[in-house]
């Protein structure tokens, strides 16, 4: 794992003491809140429905035990026990007090985390693949491009008034597991027949108000490149990008109305320009940076068997376990999605035991998923017994991965301020229904994302069913979609009919379940093949008709 | 249909009622908002010590209000998915 090195530290110092400064001279009156809340903002800190809500950001979604201990002391000191993981691969605490807020910036520095550039029209926290390092199927670790971004894209002055937010993934394998095409940039790693690596780059794609695919700007930019390239891309959009209006202003507006042509050629112009001026990082710096993600020292000799007499064990390997390119080794989800619970949410306590179960079996790394749940990546096949049993113990075995159960909600209106209807009530609610195991194997993967509001947090427009909160005369009400991925075949989502009430769109989603059971042309075609075979007019049939 | 002052307090961020006198976390507490609400809310912003201000409706009876917004009755009760954390005066059970 990457580890501060003294600019890091530096940096995060500075702006730690520069923003305790501006939360003391608003606490004294010195400064209004009109003045106050664009730095508030700038540090990932909000003001939501009940106090204030702190985001803070998990570069690539990466922690040691030691950051997730702190992560557990910050919910138990100064939140109400327990944490959100977010979409981004972030987690947020909604209980925050702003006169304990210096005391809590403190406390995460001393790990190497920080708040900022979670809010604001900057580059956001960089996310990626949460199997990176381990998949079979990468070509390399995709992190150490994500941290280079990361130390690129950090204060970089040009780049922190943008005209909207800017959100980057990278990922290293012809599966996606980020969601590359639907960020502002998206960057696949890739080996050429020389052995060289270098990334497609993927520009524009986007959820929210208007959701789009992105486009490849470049088949190829060789990685040695990359950060102008990068560059370049933001230049452009950083001039050509819409102010005059919010709702225009992402980059997949400016892509859309230039045409992906036009776009590309200003970008190639402007790298034109940026190339020869040395802005990408010397090779010594790739060097030191890729030498601390290296692999952990696999035990050669590790078993490569597991003893599966367990039945409930063997149902989690079996649901929760993925294969690991090291023989003897697997990569273990833990899911944030218990019976009745919330979505993403994790208490201090569980928090904790994870950090000492990934101390213990996984080489101290923990990631956190854009689908809300953990990932321990490294872990010797013979400690997955041990392991399961100690997430057990703290609730945290459910072995529902990518089932009906595994539901992607945001905050929505039991905590967001721009909600329109509340998001995991009605994630809870479907998942109820579908309580027994048995039934959401026999279901198969099916994603499930619900928003509270259009900006789409909750990625109902990458859902296979997505659910989206509206408001109808006051009351909440909620759209139904149809369709989405967010993975390498992705596509949007699409509006299946009219809305409903709470209850009516649980009931709703019973139906399109029960037509796919029937429907399908075998237990292998998952829900989302059978509605790209068959189209949205049987299903539509089969929850108005 | 009766009005509330409501806002939430700098230093915590906790959601607040204006009592008539002072500044309440229960919703039981409030009083009824007359026409000095506007002339309330302007004082507030100056003084900037209560954030986003705002005259919501409720209906009900003092002691006893009952926001007419699902979103100002999840700020007056507290998460509806977490009862355990509700707010006292009010049960999440409202929502
Ligand atoms: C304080 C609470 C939050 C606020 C105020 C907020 C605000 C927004 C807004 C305004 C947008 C739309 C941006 C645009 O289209 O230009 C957005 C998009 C998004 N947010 Fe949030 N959000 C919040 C919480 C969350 C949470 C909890 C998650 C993860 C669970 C999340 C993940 C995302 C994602 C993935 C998008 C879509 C990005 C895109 O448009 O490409 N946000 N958010
Ligand atoms: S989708 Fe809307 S309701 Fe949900 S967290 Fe984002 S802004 Fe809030």
């Amino acid at each position: 794992m990457y580890r501060y090195d003294q600019y890091d530290q530096a940096i995060v110092d500075a702006r730690v003491a520069e923003f305790k400064d501006q939360v003391a001279r608003r606490l004294r009156g010195e400064i209004t809140e009109d003045q106050f809340k664009p730095l508030r903002l700038m540090n990932g800190l909000y003001l939501q429905l009940h106090a204030y809500m702190l985001r803070v950001a998990i570069p690539y979604g990466t922690l040691s035990g030691t950051q997730m201990r702190m992560l557990a002391h910050i919910a138990r000191k100064y939140d109400r026990d327990y944490g959100h993981f977010t979409t981004r691969q972030n987690i947020q605490y909604n209980w925050i007090k702003l006169e304990q807020f210096a005391d809590l910036l403190d406390d995460l520095s001393k790990v190497e985390m920080h708040a900022f550039q979670t809010s604001g029209n900057c580059i956001r926290n960089i996310s990626s693949d949460q199997f990176a390092g381990a998949a079979a199927d990468e070509v390399a670790d995709p992190r150490p491009y994500a941290e280079l971004l990361r130390q690129w894209s950090t204060l970089h002055p040009e780049f922190s008034f943008l005209p909207r937010k800017f959100k980057i993934a990278v990922i290293a394998s012809d599966t996606d597991r980020a969601a590359i095409q639907l960020h502002d940039i998206g960057l696949q790693l890739r080996r050429n027949d020389a052995g060289e690596l270098g990334f497609r780059v993927y520009v524009g794609g986007g959820m929210g108000r208007t959701p789009v695919i992105g486009s490849v700007v470049r088949d190829w930019i060789p990685v040695g490149q990359f950060l102008s390239y990068s560059e370049a891309i933001l230049r452009v959009y950083n001039r050509h990008g819409r102010r005059d209006n919010i709702y225009k202003a992402r980059i997949k507006i400016l892509v859309n109305e230039l045409g992906v042509e036009e776009f590309t050629a200003q970008v190639e112009a402007e790298w034109a320009e940026l190339a020869p001026l040395g802005l990408d990082a010397p090779q010594a710096e790739y060097d030191r940076i890729i030498a601390q993600f290296a692999p952990p020292a696999f035990d050669l000799a590790a078993p490569d068997t597991l003893d599966l007499s367990d039945p409930d064990f063997a149902v989690w390997v079996k649901q929760n376990v993925h294969a690991h390119k090291a023989p003897g080794y697997a990569i273990a989800t833990i899911s944030l999605k218990p019976k009745r619970g919330i979505p993403g949410d994790a208490s201090s306590a569980q928090m904790d035991a994870v950090a000492d179960l990934a101390e213990k079996y996984a080489h101290d790394e923990i990631r956190v998923t854009h689908s809300q749940n953990l990932v321990l990546a490294h872990v010797k096949k013979a400690d997955l017994y041990a392991l399961w049993q100690g997430l057990d113990a703290v609730g945290l075995a459910t072995p529902n991965l990518d089932l009906v159960s595994d539901i992607i909600a945001c905050p929505g209106m039991d905590y967001c301020t721009l909600a329109n209807a509340r998001s995991i009530p009605i994630a809870q609610k479907i998942a109820a229904k579908f309580e027994d195991l048995e039934t959401q194997r026999d279901i198969g993967e099916l994603k499930i994302k619900v928003s509270g509001c259009i900006n789409g947090c909750g990625h109902h427009h990458a859902g296979h069913i997505g659910i989206l909160g509206v408001d109808k005369k006051g009351e909440e009400a909620y759209q139904l979609l149809l369709g989405g991925s967010g993975a390498e075949d992705t596509t949007l989502a699409k509006i299946l009919g009219p809305g409903f009430d709470e209850d009516g769109i649980v009931v709703a989603v019973e139906k399109l379940i029960g037509f796919y059971r029937g429907a399908r042309s075998g237990p292998q075609e998952r829900f989302l093949d059978t509605y790209r075979r068959l189209g949205p007019a049987p299903f539509k049939e089969a929850v108005y008709g | 249909m009766p009005r509330l002052l409501t806002g939430n307090r700098l230093e915590t961020g906790d959601v607040l009622w204006w009592t008539g006198r002072d500044w309440s976390p229960l919703i039981r507490d409030a009083v009824a908002i007359g026409d000095e609400g506007d002339a309330l809310i302007a004082s507030l912003v100056a003084a900037e010590r209560i954030n986003d201000p705002a005259l919501i409706d409720v209906t009900g009876t003092p002691g006893n209000w009952l926001p007419t917004t699902t979103r100002e009755r999840v700020r007056a009760s507290g998460p509806s998915v977490r009862a355990d954390l509700a707010r006292g005066s009010l049960s999440t059970d409202v929502i």
